[in-house]
């Protein structure tokens, strides 16, 4: 079967630009790309046909196919030093909480190869208990274990002991204290060895094993699952005391002689940094993004916020299955030519033939030259959404999934690629195989639910708005979050319209910032979806194409964050919903989340509201009272998920709610954050407050925002050739916001 | 607990009618237990041509993939959501539902 994938390194180019894109094909001996814009998504029987455009362009041709391979699992890295090599007699230690013991050999620290028999290092063994192992070269490998389990999610503290001279080996495993009863034993065990580790030609590893050379990189293996806390590396075999001494986070002066590394992962948590306090600068730095600001061992529980006490957030929590970027060969690199228009693009891989035909698109868009517009209209890609779902493996993994859908789950073909190849790493919606959420999600790896086919999620019914621009005849340009993250207001300025898609569910501050001073300028915002401003995230402060979100105390969680972890890695910025945070989508779009259901979709009915003069423009020529009972996304122009005006969480005073929905489910239940004290009356049957509100109001530079409240919405643009009551109504807005004539806020009721 | 009572072919008639959308309470219950049902072995649907053919599949495996049932294919979703009803029906009931 044939197997083809493939990721860009940049997901908004301008013209003039250079994109690369990195491709893996397993099967066929060649391949062909062509690069396309994307004019109408596959929507199935009730949206208009799929239409893309192939664009003549350098890079369109065969190629000859290579498998690329993709090395997941977060570690630190220490490069080789004579310091290592020169070690006869050593203590190893850490403090250590283990969340997979016993599923498998994981590496702790050390120089250990497994793929040389070199080195020394401890990890925990195949039952999960501590672990010592030297080589001396191929077969010649000694090891000690302690023989007792470490506790799955319990901070111990591991030290091995090695003595060159007497050939002793010492093992400590230590139960560290808490609130928590248990019957975890401390164990200390003595074994002995004639072998002397030789020095191998790996560097020295946190949390694998090295396990040789992948075509120029590393290859790891024995991956470690859980937190390491205050390692540290000494030149003699150290008694109980002596190592109590080393584990300071400030090592007794008396230590110094015989430290040889002590390494401090409190230190620059935001980088890939990892810093040795010891004098011989042991310097590395993580690979793969493993979770930083995570509590360590130290931890009261009186202080929440790394940046406040970086001392208690000393540990790194490492996973077999973090990626950060896949690191692939490029296959073709294209420069956007000069009079490339702004829009939706991919790169369409084709690859074999019949049966084995396989089909793969990489998304891109261009944008317009930079500091410059091409239209009045942008359309806003939500990349930082497309983001957090990157390869959802969860949704068809866990239990939930079809109770909260009122369906039977649906997959395609390129749903089942991350399972298939689990080495593609997880979204932000899924759970490490730890058990712990996966908070950072790269696009800088093959996604396999990215694409312009398929079910409908996501980037897929966001290119609906695309095919209604194509459609209406505008001129628009496409925009991304990451470049509104970078520009802000300098990015929207020049416009006078922006279109979203159907669920911008995350923003950082600098995006959020960026579209607020926009709507008080005079922008026209037109919030086409659902569950919409919702989490805040932040981007890498130097890393490109990778995200971090924390689901922390409210919300509609997909996991929820470790107690005391709710403050972002990568910028120190508190996590979670933004409407936790002073800042609810309400403010912006006049609506806010309140519901979600997959089983059917439900259409608006106009309210009173509607007659008034303020919004009469929306309703030019559109005679229903029932709008939007039709669409490519279950049936209904309100479905999926939800939002509603809500006064009290900040909706404007004097937006009108035109339209509401109505007649929802028993699936769409009452989103968790509404939910203070568990009842009953919380599915849509039972409860008034389910609905997506259509609201309109003014802003008061001159501007106005128009919002739909509804992921559903846009998938009934295109119903019916584009004739229809939400095609209309939206066009409506459209020209409206379109004509420069200054929306007057209205005075103020009394 | 809640138990689905076999006796009820009312509600099986009810889902039939109209598998997505609002359903009486008891009906819901059914649905919940029968969609509250283990990953493993959980019957899911692989969409085989875009938005015009599904192939029932089965959650197998830790972590657990879809096995395609090839000889159970599907023209319409609500013709997936009644087979996969009666199928779950004589599961957790053990008694066939007495209708096609
Ligand atoms: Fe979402």
């Amino acid at each position: 079967m044939t197997v083809l994938m493939g990721y860009a390194d940049q997901v908004s180019v301008a013209p003039g630009e250079t994109a690369h894109f990195m491709v893996s094909c397993d099967g066929p001996s060649r391949y062909r790309a062509d690069i396309v814009r994307l004019i109408h998504p596959d929507g199935g029987p009730d949206a208009p046909p799929f239409q893309e455009e192939v664009i003549a362009t350098a890079v369109n041709g065969d190629y000859e196919a290579r498998v690329q391979e993709i090395l997941i699992g977060s570690y630190g890295e220490i490069p080789t030093s004579p310091l290592f090599d020169a070690l006869e007699s050593f203590t190893l230690q850490a403090m250590v909480w283990p969340t997979r013991p016993g599923r498998g050999r994981q590496a702790l620290l050390g120089t250990w190869s497994e793929a040389e028999h070199t080195g020394f290092g401890i990890g925990l063994d195949e039952a999960g208990a501590l672990e010592l192992r030297l080589g001396g070269g191929a077969g010649n490998v000694a090891t000690l274990s302690t023989g007792v389990p470490l506790m799955v999610r319990k901070w111990y503290f591991v030290a091995a002991a090695f003595d060159a001279a007497s050939g002793t080996m010492r093992l400590v495993q230590e139960p560290l204290g808490g609130s928590m009863f248990h019957n975890a034993s401390p164990v200390v065990i003595e074994g002995h060895t004639d072998l002397q580790p030789t020095a191998g030609s790996g560097p020295f590893l946190f949390a694998a094993w090295h396990g040789g050379d992948a075509d120029g990189r590393l290859r790891t293996s024995a991956h470690y699952n859980g937190k390491i806390d205050r390692p540290r590396l000494a030149s003699r075999a150290l008694d109980r005391a002596e190592m109590a001494a080393l584990a300071q986070a400030a090592p007794t002066a008396g230590m110094a002689s015989s430290t040889v590394a002590a390494w401090d992962f409190s230190r620059d948590i935001s980088s890939e940094h990892i810093h040795d306090t010891s004098p011989n600068c042991l310097h590395g730095q993580t690979v793969n993004l493993p979770t930083r600001a995570v509590t360590g061992h130290n931890w009261t529980g009186e202080v929440m916020n790394w940046q406040a006490a970086p001392a208690q957030y000393g540990a790194i929590h490492f996973h077999e299955d973090d990626i950060y970027d896949a690191g692939w060969q490029p296959d073709f690199t294209l420069t956007m030519p000069d009079d490339m228009k702004s829009g939706a693009y991919a790169a369409r891989l084709t690859a074999g033939e019949g049966t084995d035909a396989a089909e793969y698109y990489i998304p891109f868009f261009v944008r317009p030259p930079r500091g410059k517009a091409t239209a009045k209209v942008a359309y806003l890609a939500a990349t930082a959404t497309h983001n957090a779902y990157y390869n959802n493996v969860g949704r068809f993994t866990a239990p939930l999934t079809e109770l909260y859908q009122g369906r039977i789950t649906v997959m395609d073909g390129t749903d089942m690629l991350p399972l298939d190849h689990p080495e593609l790493g997880l979204s932000t919606y899924d759970r490490h195989r730890d058990g712990s959420g996966v908070c950072y999600s790269s696009r800088l790896r093959p996604a396999s639910n990215i694409r312009p086919k398929g079910r409908l999620w996501n980037y897929c019914p966001d290119l609906f708005v695309v095919g209604w621009l194509e459609h209406c005849g505008v001129d628009y340009d496409v925009i991304t979050d990451e470049d509104l993250h970078r520009e802000g207001l300098d990015l929207l300025r020049p416009y006078s319209v922006v279109a979203t898609g159907s669920h911008p569910e995350y923003y950082s501050k600098e995006m959020l910032d960026g579209m607020d001073a926009w709507t008080r300028r005079g922008g026209r915002l037109m919030y086409l979806g659902g569950n919409g401003f919702y989490w805040r995230i932040a981007y890498h402060p130097t890393l490109p194409g990778v995200m971090e979100v924390r689901r922390t105390e409210d919300g509609t969680r997909a996991w929820i964050a470790e107690v005391g972890e709710y403050y972002m890695s990568f910028t120190g910025e508190y996590g979670g919903m933004w409407r936790r945070q002073k800042r609810p989508p309400n403010h912006i779009a006049g609506v806010g989340f309140i519901s979600q259901g997959f089983d059917a979709s439900a259409p608006y009915r106009r309210t009173a509201a509607a007659a008034d003069s303020r919004v009469s423009f929306i309703f030019d020529g559109v005679e229903d009272d029932v709008l939007g009972d039709f669409g490519a996304m279950l049936g209904g122009a309100a479905g999926l998920e939800l939002d509603c005006y809500d006064a009290k969480l900040g909706s404007p005073p004097h937006a009108l709610v035109v339209a509401s929905s109505e007649n929802h489910s028993n699936v769409y239940e009452l989103v968790a954050e509404e939910v203070a004290v568990s009842h009953n009356a919380t599915d849509a049957t039972q409860n008034p407050d389910i609905r997506a509100d259509m609201v309109f109001f003014e802003t008061p530079g001159g501007g106005a925002v128009f919002s739909t409240g509804s992921i559903a919405y846009v998938g009934s643009l295109g119903y019916n050739g584009f004739d229809n009551n939400i095609a209309r109504l939206t066009t409506n807005v459209l020209n409206r916001f379109l004509d420069p004539e200054p929306f007057e806020m209205p005075p103020q009721a009394v | 607990m809640f138990k689905i009572d076999p006796a009820r072919v009312d509600l099986a008639r009810e889902f039939k009618a109209k598998p997505y959308g609002e359903h009486s309470p008891d009906l819901q219950a059914v649905l919940t237990v029968m969609r509250g049902l283990p990953i493993e072995g959980k019957h899911v649907l692989v969409m085989t041509e875009p938005h015009r053919q599904w192939t029932l599949a089965r959650m197998t495996g830790r972590p657990p993939k879809p096995e395609l049932l090839s000889n159970h294919v599907f023209h319409s979703l609500e013709e997936a959501e009644w087979f996969v009803f009666k199928l779950r029906w004589e599961q957790i009931t053990g008694q066939p539902l007495p209708l096609d």
